[in-house]
């Protein structure tokens, strides 16, 4: 595990309670340089054209069939792909690196638009457990509900589910943030570490359970606090945040965000100082 | 993993037969080591339909012994001479295989629990269902081979669930198959994903105050639990409130009575269930791609939360 030390100076992002440490330890140095950044490059990515358009009907495609033929259509350059009849099918739409403006006309099954990076989706229907798993970078929009495990482990981008979501979103997220528009069921924010959950209505047991950092913001009714999260204060800056984000998500007009409760890692868990076991070893 | 479905027609009946095949297969990825139906069909409900088996299917991957024919057929005669000796009348009787029956039955005496300890005092035979419109039909195999060996492609009625089983717990059998029957009580099944982490201790109780399991297979523990309560007096919905706090572990289950269908989820939600409910069908299963499959319209569906019991009424 990277060393984790807390800061006095606080940055912008610390200051609104997104996260109090910083990552000094070799896996930062090594793997997010940003200098090193621009070299990065993603095999299997596509430059597409936003104005190139066509629609996929996945009907009586297997997952894996409509995955290849989206994979085909990026790469003939179409940058607006719509998506006919996907018909709670699992797993569509993974694994795109690339920009993409892509509509599902329909709702999705388990692991949609899962370990993406990059894309902006418009879902108009529901979609089932473990939606945008592992999300870097991109907008999800859902227009009506979500199942459980939402936005599981995302890193990044936004992810806004209008309708109700099941248990256990945004659980182990590291960034991003995550948009409520209804209810969200037990354990939400379960073990998270950064990022942010944003829920306009009641939200159900267990909320933030053992989360390390982060911040989730309610609007409704809590059903209960897990180990460790506590209420922090909502500052001025984060109704400014919070407005913006509902605004830019097209959620919640007229959502009067200075009732919100703010939630937040109590920390009385942590033991970052604690060497690990191997470590230990080596000192000894 | 498993994969459970259920419907209920309100106001009207439909092919739920059909519709259930469809929605088992849909989920068939999440286990074919057995698939079972508990179909509530249209009847008269003058006569009781009893559903059971003088032995197991010893194929496809079976855990169980073979046993000669011969051994069904002296196990099915005593079966006759019972329900002779109780004043119990065969209406009308179905071999459908060597191993499997359907009796309906004339049998005017409410309490079935006598009837069915009778019954299956008879070493090797199994009740399955008991009731005057439940017919529980359970075999190795997806929902497609069940549905086409036991000819339920055509059986109408209102409301029905099923089950598409990995076997984990237990043996690849029809005894430790699902939907179980509520025994003793008439038109009562139960189908259930996940695990029961409490069930030795209950079924310890429960055995101590009268109640049978036939196999080892946690999920039992549900119907045999749902049933105690109904015994002492509770209503199904009470029944199943209870038993959030008195089963312990990460279950969904569906409960089936003769015009009810009910689910109940655990409290730390960990099991899937995706819910369409409109005036006149109520659907639901572990994934959504089950209710697609009669449903394949866009429809608005949604995951009841943790904690959460739901009745309804045909």
């Amino acid at each position: 595990m990277a060393n984790l030390k807390n800061v006095t100076k606080k940055t912008k992002a610390q200051a609104m309670g997104m996260h109090s440490e910083v990552l000094t330890g070799r896996t930062q140095q090594k793997f997010f340089n940003p200098d090193e950044a621009e070299n990065f490059y993603y095999f299997g990515t596509y430059d597409v054209d936003f104005n190139k358009r066509t629609d996929l009907d996945v009907k009586n495609m297997t997952a894996a069939e409509a995955n290849k033929e989206l994979d085909n259509l990026m790469s003939q350059g179409y940058g607006t792909i719509v998506i006919k009849n996907p018909q709670g099918k699992h797993s569509l739409g993974v694994g795109i690196l690339n920009k993409l403006n892509l509509i599902f006309e329909g709702s999705l099954g388990y692991f949609g638009m899962g370990s993406s990076d990059g894309p902006i989706v418009r879902i108009n229907g529901r979609v089932g457990w473990s939606c945008a798993e592992n999300l870097m970078a991109g907008k999800v929009v859902i227009e009506k509900n979500a199942g459980s495990c939402f936005g599981a482990a995302i890193r990044g981008g936004d992810l806004i589910c209008k309708g109700s979501v099941g248990a256990r979103t945004g659980i182990d997220m590291k960034g991003g943030t995550i948009i409520i528009g209804g209810d969200a069921g037990a354990f939400t924010g379960f073990m998270m570490q950064r990022g942010r959950i944003i829920i306009l209505g009641d939200v159900g047991i267990n909320l933030g359970d053992s989360m390390y950092d982060g911040t989730i913001f309610v609007g409704g009714e809590i059903g209960s606090y897990g180990s460790d999260a506590v209420d922090s204060e909502l500052t001025q800056s984060d109704q400014d945040w919070l407005r913006r984000k509902l605004r830019v998500a097209e959620i919640g007009e007229n959502f009067d965000v200075s009732k919100m409760k703010k939630i937040v890692a109590g920390k009385k868990l942590w033991n970052y100082d604690n060497l690990e076991p191997a470590e230990k070893k080596g000192a000894i | 993993m498993c994969g459970i479905a259920g419907l209920i027609h309100r106001g009207k009946s439909s092919n739920v037969g059909h519709e259930l095949q469809g929605m088992l297969q849909a989920l068939k990825h999440r286990g074919e080591d057995s698939t079972g139906y508990a179909l509530y069909g249209d009847t008269d409900g003058k006569n009781f339909i009893m559903r059971f088996k003088v032995g197991e299917n010893v194929g496809e991957g079976s855990t169980s012994v073979a046993e000669d024919v011969s051994v069904y057929d002296e196990r099915k005669k005593i079966v006759d001479s019972y329900l002779a000796e109780m004043g119990a009348k065969i209406i009308k009787e179905e071999r459908i295989l060597p191993y499997s029956l359907r009796y309906e039955i004339e049998y005017n005496k409410k309490d079935l629990l006598e009837f069915s300890q009778k019954i299956e005092s008879i070493p090797g035979v199994e009740i399955l269902s008991m009731g005057k419109s439940l017919e529980v039909i359970k075999d190795l195999g997806n929902a497609k081979m069940v549905c086409d060996r036991y000819n339920l492609d055509k059986l109408v009625g209102t409301h029905a669930i099923g089950h598409a089983r990995m076997a984990t717990e237990s043996g690849v059998d029809i005894k430790s198959a699902h939907p179980f029957w509520g025994y003793p009580f008439s038109d009562v099944s139960v189908v259930h994903n996940g695990q029961l982490t409490n069930y030795w201790n209950n079924r310890r109780a429960l055995e101590n105050k009268g109640m049978r399991f036939m196999s080892e297979c946690d999920s039992e523990l549900i119907a045999v639990y749902l049933a105690e309560k109904m015994r002492d007096g509770a209503s199904l919905e009470e029944g199943m409130k209870e038993s959030l706090t008195g089963l312990d572990g990460v279950f969904t289950y569906f409960v089936a009575t003769k015009d009810s269908l009910g689910m109940a989820k655990d409290t730390m939600a960990a099991k899937p269930l995706v819910l369409y409910e409109s005036d006149d069908l109520v659907a639901m299963g572990s994934e959504e791609i089950a209710i697609r499959s009669i449903l394949p319209q866009e429809i608005d569906t949604y995951d009841p939360f943790d904690g959460e019991v739901k009745v309804w009424q045909i």
